[in-house]
């Protein structure tokens, strides 16, 4: 983890990295005032089709757009070949684990993982223990956290495995800078990514129950129209022609899920489901959900319906498992990890305690189960007050925690109110499995738009870049 | 498709053309209190709008007279007023984000572009010419709404749905425009066929853009008994009781054909489109006016209980 801080175009006199010539030349040519004009068209575009995300519990206005940076983030196709190799291996692996936890749990057997990290874990779903799931495929979309710091170090921060969200920026991005750059477009060579959809209905079709028929009726369960994901999730169902379901638009009978429709009751096979595993069924979680369908869980069990991702997948992404990924790689598929880990601290053992409340001002210190940002500690950017908060949160609760070290994320060139200079960014690629693993060439680039932040979260003022793989 | 889709884009329809109906009553209200005939019927033109638009109970509760500032708010801005036309167009754009997949492209883009131009209007500009600003306003953005709908809409059932929300609640509108005349808007005391009488018809023709294509059909002039024939069984008229029940026994009878199954709505919409083609004029007001208007909206209603029955839950 070098000091000096990556700059994926290039700084200062450095020599212009070879994918970002092309981009560099077009900067040099274009005057500021069409960059801002170019950024207001874009802000038009995504207010009028109403791609916009909910920030909870901040008030203020209840639509919010993500910022949507102009100046596409660039990688070469050599690049490229070993992030969605090690992307493949690493969704390989975590998918077999998920399977194991569920299955004959060998790998607590021979050692690796300890039980308690599997059982007392929140995201373990019990009812899901011994239930066969068709083509043994847990994770169908997986999003990968990575960031850079270096030419060719990529680090992956954490995986989800859940219900991951963003690939709609993924593909609006891709929209939008065709639409306001084609010039600079057409001068690369720039692999497509809208095929997504294609894939996903092929990977959900290709996972579907074992007593349905050879076209079956696929949904999108979505918790509906407050979900911060909600124009997302009508985006995916759009493009791919399924119907975008609420709960009470389900119901299950003798094991088979049915949803309501103008010519009467139609049988569910696949259901993508973007509602969380404590609210898909209020019989076998939480009583209180409307989101989802009483005795759905009954008919996951049967095998009568397929759920993607699969119920309990969560195990395989919560930051304390993190830190077992490689050891499930090399346990599972007998590979070396193409992609690293983070050196991670888990504060639930007492070594790694002792370190991390010495240095806290050093480190960056997460929740366990945290996502989107908050609850999160970055320690060379804390005040006192902040570090005093930290000290006594992990104190209470240590195992509720992890750390670790402050990366010097790379930067790629932003367009700010400075004009065009360096941002932090992180990249979110996107993994489908179904009975085969595909991965489009490109993802989501979030990007800390403050300058030296280094917190890219939506939720947290970051914003987006359209992500470009270059073909050999 | 999902009920709960069908539901929604019924329900869109019906909100833009609330919002448009609205706005027409409100601009012919605001003419007629312009005029020196408005003084006489001592400003009962406030008061009428409020009883057309279905809004009683709810505009007395928090208003004790019916002065223009009041009802221009209660009916056009009021949050606390579930039909008010802000109300309307939040209820539509609302359900139009739920179902956007059912919509197209221009669909989506005006009710949304007209969602973000809703919350820039501004409340206290709305005297005079920015009252009528923002009326012909609410009506383009329904003209070029429905205008979208028919353009760019595949025809299937999701097509049908949306008509049939708009032909329910044009009819229904359409009823209570005419119904108000009859009973609340004349004075007890003028003279039928007076002054005040003949420009509150005229008001009534107005409100349903069918001034001109009245003198059109009819050469005698403003006549009660002509003005409720054309609204209500000249089927040539797009807005007239008639027309929107037969678009409405279209749109069953496609959405019959499409999923093959028929249901009590067919039947009821085939009955209620008899009575208005083979009704005579002349019965209407042996029945009276009042009385035939009130049947007419609570078959409307029941009609959509059965379609809701039917189709939408």
């Amino acid at each position: 983890m070098g000091e000096a801080i990556f700059d994926e175009m290039g700084l200062n006199g450095a020599e212009v990295r070879r994918a970002y010539q092309g981009l560099r030349e077009w900067l040099d040519e274009t005057p500021a005032e069409v960059l801002s004009l170019r950024r207001e068209e874009a802000e038009t575009f995504f207010r009028r089709i109403g791609i916009t995300f909910a920030v909870y519990g901040e008030g203020g206005d209840p639509e919010r757009i993500i910022p949507f940076d102009i100046i596409p983030r660039i990688l070469e196709a050599a690049e490229w070949k070993y992030i969605s190799a090690g992307l493949v291996q690493r969704v390989r692996a975590l998918n077999a684990f998920i399977g194991d936890v569920y299955g004959a749990q060998e790998i607590v057997r021979a050692g690796l993982v300890p039980l308690d990290q599997i059982i007392l874990n929140e995201t373990y779903q019990h009812q899901m223990q011994g239930v066969q799931v068709p083509a043994g495929v847990y994770t169908h979309v997986s999003g990968i956290d990575m960031v850079r710091v270096g030419p060719e170090e990529f680090y992956v921060l954490e995986d989800n495995v859940r219900t991951p969200s963003g690939v709609s920026y993924m593909l609006e991005n891709r929209e939008i800078t065709m639409r306001l750059f084609p010039e600079l477009f057409s001068r690369h060579n720039v692999a497509p990514v809208d095929h997504y959809c294609d894939d996903l209905l092929v990977t959900l079709s290709s996972v579907r129950p074992r007593n349905c028929d050879d076209d079956p009726t696929v949904a999108l369960l979505t918790p509906g129209i407050y979900n911060s994901a909600y124009y997302e999730h009508s985006f995916l169902a759009d493009q791919m022609g399924v119907e975008l379901v609420e709960g009470p638009d389900l119901y299950v009978k003798d094991d088979i899920v049915y949803m309501r429709t103008t010519e009467g009751p139609k049988r569910v096979d696949v259901i993508y489901r973007r509602v969380d595993d404590d609210y898909l069924d209020p019989l076998a979680f939480r009583p209180d959900s409307m989101l989802g369908a009483a005795g759905l869980m009954n008919a996951y069990r049967e095998g009568n319906v397929t759920l993607a991702n699969a119920v309990g997948a969560g195990i395989a992404d919560d930051k304390s498992t993190y830190t077992y990924v490689p050891a499930m790689i090399e346990f599972y598929l007998g590979e070396k990890p193409i992609l690293r880990n983070v050196p991670t601290y888990r504060c639930s053992e007492p070594d790694d305690y002792a370190y991390v409340i010495e240095r806290l001002d050093e480190l960056v210190v997460k929740q366990v189960h945290g996502s989107g940002g908050y609850g999160m500690l970055v320690g060379p950017k804390a005040t006192r007050a902040e570090l005093a908060v930290f000290t006594q949160l992990l104190k209470a609760s240590p195992e509720k925690y992890i750390a670790q070290p402050t990366l010097a994320l790379s930067t790629c060139p932003t367009f700010v109110n400075e004009g065009v200079a360096p941002r932090h960014v992180d990249l979110r690629p996107f993994v489908l499995a179904g009975t085969e693993i595909r991965v489009v060439p490109g993802g989501l680039t979030r990007v800390a738009l403050r300058e030296g932040s280094l917190v890219v979260n939506s939720s947290q003022g970051g914003g987006t870049k359209d992500t470009w793989v270059l073909r050999e | 498709m999902l009920s709960r889709t069908a539901d929604s884009l019924y329900w869109i329809a019906r909100y833009m053309e609330r919002a448009e109906n609205l706005a027409r009553i409100l601009r012919v209200t605001d003419r007629l209190s312009l005029m020196p005939q408005g003084g006489e019927s001592g400003g009962s033109e406030w008061h009428s709008t409020v009883v057309v638009s279905d809004c009683e109970e709810g505009f007395y509760r928090k208003y004790n007279d019916a002065t223009p500032e009041h009802v221009i708010s209660y009916l056009a801005f009021d949050p606390d007023n579930p039909s008010s036309i802000r109300r309307c167009i939040e209820a539509a754009r609302h359900n139009a984000r739920a179902v956007r997949t059912a919509l197209t492209t221009e669909q989506w883009e005006s009710l949304n572009a007209t969602w973000l131009e809703l919350a820039l209007i501004q409340e206290n500009r709305m005297r005079g010419s920015g009252l009528h600003r923002f009326l012909d306003w609410v009506r383009d953005r329904s003209l070029l709404f429905h205008g979208g709908t028919v353009a760019t809409m595949l025809r299937r059932d999701s097509y049908h749905f949306m008509q049939l929300g708009t032909f329910m609640e044009r009819g229904d509108n359409t009823a209570r425009i005419l119904d108000v005349k009859y009973h609340v808007l004349l004075p007890e005391h003028a003279e039928v066929g007076g002054g005040i009488d003949y420009y509150q018809w005229a008001s009534i023709l107005r409100a349903v853009s069918g001034y001109r294509s009245y003198h059109v059909l009819y050469k005698e002039g403003i006549r009660p008994w002509l003005i409720a024939e054309f609204l209500i069984m000249r089927e040539q008229m797009p807005r007239s009781l008639i027309s929107s029940t037969a678009r409405i026994k279209d749109c069953l009878d496609n959405l019959g054909e499409e999923y093959g199954q028929r249901h009590e709505c067919h039947r009821l919409a085939g009955q209620y489109y008899s009575q208005l083609r083979f009704g005579k004029v002349g019965d209407v007001f042996h029945q009276g006016l009042h009385e035939f208007l009130t049947r007419y909206i609570e078959q409307n209603n029941q009609l959509g209980v059965e379609i809701s029955r039917s189709y939408l839950m």
